[in-house]
């Protein structure tokens, strides 16, 4: 594998959650808890499909087909996001939580990003860093909202918390290449990632009147990036793919 | 937008308030083409009506996001995908916008909200056919928002302020909308064999709900004229439908798409254009609950509704130390 591989190993994982997470979070069209938070998910979905465009984009540019191509014909096995952005919405806890755990990884990875070696890189991370953190304290304002609301809504935050830790950790699953992107100082690497993350969304979540789950059973949930994924992953695909897949040759 | 001007809706309009110098006096304003705004005495008729009417209006907004909304998944490409995403957060927001508009007249959103899922309030008839394809969705996207752009366009220019001013911003997001839909459309229209078919089939599909849309003859509508005179209803429904016929119909045409009625062609004599009557019995079914999709629409909207309560609870809670604001 050689740089350029390594890079694109980066574009795909990041383009990939990025494209399902925003399809997921989509599907908030129209059937939100209240009509302003209808509004906000859809706002953070564009934001997340946009920014997946983009990265297609890049990897375009380094010799992979189009971003319509690569996001609408590939199947599960080939597509590199992690289980946690793959899983249904499930209700609005479970989806908030994974808002939380995900955005915040995004925020310190495009932070991180902003002084890419790679300067392509470089310049969207800066454009996106700034939309990601609007997305955080959306985030975190309803955590911190519904951890304190009243019992239901803390059990309900915590169950759904529970449940997406070991998910979120696997976010963070270390690629085969990444000791050349340390290296050239194109990326920190995943590691140093999760350590920063668990620095910023620990504090968060115990200010929300959440526990972290105990670190005995931290438990990352791995195999997204090598395309090994849920069972959720395919059928979503499926259904993305409906309408173009009738003529992919077609101008839609 | 429209806060600090709430009613207290248990206030009492008996009729014997109403005097004849207090409703010259209203009319006045109105034919003056002055604003009536929410703390401004008003007819309790015209307070009734304008909730209904307001509130009509964001009940079709956010069940119109459901047959649009169920196409965001499915979308082809990322442009597209794009697009219909933030058509769908604009009805979402149009409703946001008018709730709060009908609630400067004294009926909370929640009350609102109630009578639709409970099936009290109607929403237009419309939403309750399906969107079967994506060139459905096109057609909605182009001629649904066509028409609801006449309607509005008419009614922005009406005599309630809050309701005024949310009509003109709607307006100037619709026309983004007819432009998309009619971009898509034409995509379909002007594509392979397989793509025309569907967009034939689908502008089929939707010529009698379009026909329908804008209501049946004001000949049999009681309430107009007063309506009318308090600028509340500011068109009739067959000048609204004749002047989206008129903008409309040439540009279907253009594109090599026929519509199924033999009787449709511009009365040279009259100017106006003559059409096949639509089914108004099915109009009326449809309204009264007996649509394709109408227990569809309520049941997923009940269900948002159920869903949702815990955060509504939580976030009302009165004992809670830790609310803040949002922003």
């Amino acid at each position: 594998m050689n740089n350029i591989d390594a890079l694109k190993e980066l574009l795909y994982k990041m383009a990939d959650d990025q494209l399902i997470l925003g399809h997921r979070n989509s599907e908030w069209n129209g059937l939100g808890p209240i009509l302003e938070e209808d509004i906000a998910f859809s706002s953070m979905a564009q934001d997340k499909m946009g920014q997946s465009e983009h990265l297609y984009n890049l990897l375009n540019q380094l010799g992979e087909a189009d971003a319509d191509t690569v996001a609408f014909t590939r199947n599960a096995p080939q597509f590199h996001c992690s289980h946690l952005v793959e899983l249904p919405i499930g209700g609005y806890d479970f989806s908030l939580i994974r808002h939380f755990l995900f955005d915040f990884a995004e925020y310190l990875r495009f932070e991180a990003l902003k002084t890419s070696a790679y300067q392509p890189l470089a310049q969207v991370a800066k454009k996106f860093f700034g939309e990601v953190k609007y997305h955080t304290m959306h985030a975190n304002t309803w955590v911190y909202q519904l951890g304190h609301g009243n019992e239901e809504s803390n059990s309900k935050m915590q169950e759904s918390l529970n449940f997406a830790w070991n998910y979120a950790l696997g976010m963070f699953e270390p690629g085969p290449a990444e000791e050349m992107l340390i290296n050239e100082n194109i990326f920190i690497g995943e590691e140093a990632l999760q350590a920063k993350w668990l620095e910023v969304v620990i504090p968060l979540l115990e200010k929300s009147n959440l526990v972290i789950p105990e670190q005995s059973s931290w438990a990352p949930i791995y195999g997204g990036r090598i395309g090994n994924h849920t069972a959720h992953l395919q059928p979503l695909l499926s259904e993305m793919t409906e309408v173009y897949s009738i003529d992919p040759s077609a101008d839609w | 937008m429209y806060g600090n001007a709430y009613i207290d809706p248990n206030e009492k309009f008996s009729s014997e308030e109403e005097t004849p110098e207090l409703l010259a006096a209203f009319q006045a304003r109105i034919d003056a083409g002055e604003k009536i705004e929410p703390q401004d005495w008003m007819p309790a008729m015209y307070r009734k009506q304008l909730i209904r009417m307001i509130e009509q209006h964001a009940h079709s907004e956010i069940i119109g996001s459901l047959p649009e909304g169920t196409w965001i998944t499915r979308a082809p490409g990322f442009r597209r995908k794009l697009a219909l995403m933030a058509k769908v957060q604009d009805e979402v927001g149009h409703a946001q916008l008018l709730y709060s508009a009908a609630e400067t007249l004294g009926k909370s959103r929640e009350d609102m909200m109630n009578d639709l899922i409970t099936g009290k309030s109607k929403y237009s008839n419309i939403f309750n056919y399906p969107a079967l394809t994506w060139a459905d969705s096109a057609v909605i996207a182009w001629l649904v928002d066509a028409g609801a752009i006449v309607n509005q366009l008419a009614n922005s220019k009406g005599s309630y302020g809050p309701y005024c001013r949310a009509l003109e911003r709607i307006c100037y997001e619709e026309s983004f909308h007819l432009k998309y839909g009619h971009d898509n459309v034409v995509h379909l229209a002007t594509g392979t064999k397989k793509q025309r078919e569907m967009v034939q089939a689908a502008m089929t599909r939707w010529w009698t709900p379009l026909m329908h849309f804008f209501g049946p003859s004001d000949k049999a509508s009681v309430h107009s004229d007063t309506l009318m005179r308090w600028k509340v209803k500011m068109a009739s429904n067959d000048a609204m439908r004749q002047q989206f016929m008129d903008m409309y119909i040439p540009k279907i045409w253009d594109l090599g798409l026929t519509l199924p009625d033999p009787l449709l062609k511009k009365n040279t004599e009259t100017g106006l254009w003559d059409y096949t009557e639509p089914d108004w019995e099915e109009f009326k079914r449809v309204i009264n609950g007996d649509g394709p999709c109408n227990a569809e629409r309520l049941a997923v909207r009940r269900m948002a509704e159920e869903n949702g309560k815990w955060v509504a609870r939580a976030i009302n809670n009165e004992e809670a130390e830790h609310v803040r604001p949002f922003a």
